[in-house]
């Protein structure tokens, strides 16, 4: 295992964890109380607060049997691929480099067992779960939502479920992806949370976008 | 706006998603040591800006964030080929002197001539 000083970022669980959405949330959340009761939202965005990211980067043939052997996914080596299984995800962002989505909580342990299964070969794996969040658009016109705020092409045929891009967003970037037919993933810089946010809410007005907001672990506002 | 082609996401992309960063193919003087100081103020401060074909590198900035080259027409800003670093290009002025780039060149002459 190689010489590299790694700890737990993740306090212990009796200390209140604020997400990088927290105030927005709270503040500018639109409940869905106007909405439709049989056909709900046309746009309902949601943030999934606290999950573990790791961005893993080395050749393929390196990363392959550690990856498979440790997260249990297969590495996408295609370009733009994504692969999801079982509330964990693998989604390609360069020749050389992967970012790995954990449930809550699991991304130390596996960062520990991946350096562990990697050994002496050259890789590296750094935990970026601080600085980043997701947040999902869903429902009918989630894309029409995407469509005012990217210039990539979000149409189902050319954005199939599978898919993971890295694109200008708004005045930013984000890892815009889509895991299931349901859903749009975008994986989002903590700095540019609110932002993003208060763009999304402003883009879905016309559709009628609501707010939903799954913690993992504060329930503290709620 | 445009579309350009990234040789590692292997798909056309915003143009927005891209920078170019300059001359591609510069070659550092093998021996600094040994270099006339000419040689050496070239390599460092002198690029090449020719009307027609040119090499460059992009940074697919907002995507993989891999540089590559991409070798286009700087008048009509047609892009002939982009290719991985550490390729060379198929292009020459030969082959696009017979193509689009050379109606180009007519229509500035003409115009020139008109003016």
């Amino acid at each position: 295992m190689s010489n590299v000083a790694i700890f737990e970022q993740r306090a212990a669980d009796t200390i209140a964890a604020e997400s990088p959405l927290h105030y927005s949330l709270h503040r500018h959340a639109v409940s869905a109380q106007g909405a439709d009761p049989k056909e709900g939202s046309a746009v309902a965005m949601d943030e999934r607060a606290f999950l573990g990211h790791l961005i893993v980067r080395g050749t393929a043939g390196v990363l392959r049997a550690a990856i498979k052997q440790v997260v249990g996914i297969a590495l996408p080596e295609t370009a733009c691929g994504l692969n999801v299984e079982g509330g964990k995800s693998i989604q390609w962002l360069s020749p050389d480099e992967w970012l790995v989505i954990l449930p809550p909580g699991e991304e130390f342990a596996t960062e520990n067992a991946l350096r562990q299964a990697l050994g002496d070969n050259a890789y590296a794996v750094v935990n970026v779960s601080g600085g980043q969040t997701v947040l999902t658009l869903s429902g009918p016109s989630a894309h029409e939502v995407l469509m005012k705020s990217t210039p990539c092409d979000v149409h189902p045929h050319a954005f199939p479920v599978g898919r993971g891009v890295s694109t200008v967003f708004a005045k930013t970037t984000v890892l815009l992806r889509r895991p299931d037919a349901k859903h749009w993933e975008l994986v989002i810089r903590r700095s540019f949370a609110d932002y993003l946010y208060r763009w999304l809410l402003d883009a879905g007005e016309e559709y009628g976008i609501t707010t939903k907001h799954t913690e993992n672990k504060d329930n503290n506002n709620e | 706006m445009f579309y350009i082609h990234c040789p590692y996401c292997a798909e056309q992309r915003s143009e927005e998603e891209f920078h170019c960063m300059g001359q591609a193919h510069i070659q550092r003087p093998e021996n600094p040591e040994a270099a006339s100081d000419r040689e050496w103020g070239e390599y460092l401060f002198f690029r090449d800006n020719p009307r027609g074909l040119h090499q460059e590198m992009w940074v697919h900035a907002a995507g993989c964030r891999k540089f590559f080259n991409v070798a286009r027409n700087t008048v009509s800003y047609e892009i002939f080929e982009t290719y991985r670093m550490g390729e060379q290009t198929s292009v020459t002025a030969g082959t696009t002197a017979h193509g689009r780039e050379g109606q180009v060149e007519q229509v500035h002459k003409v115009r020139r001539v008109r003016a």
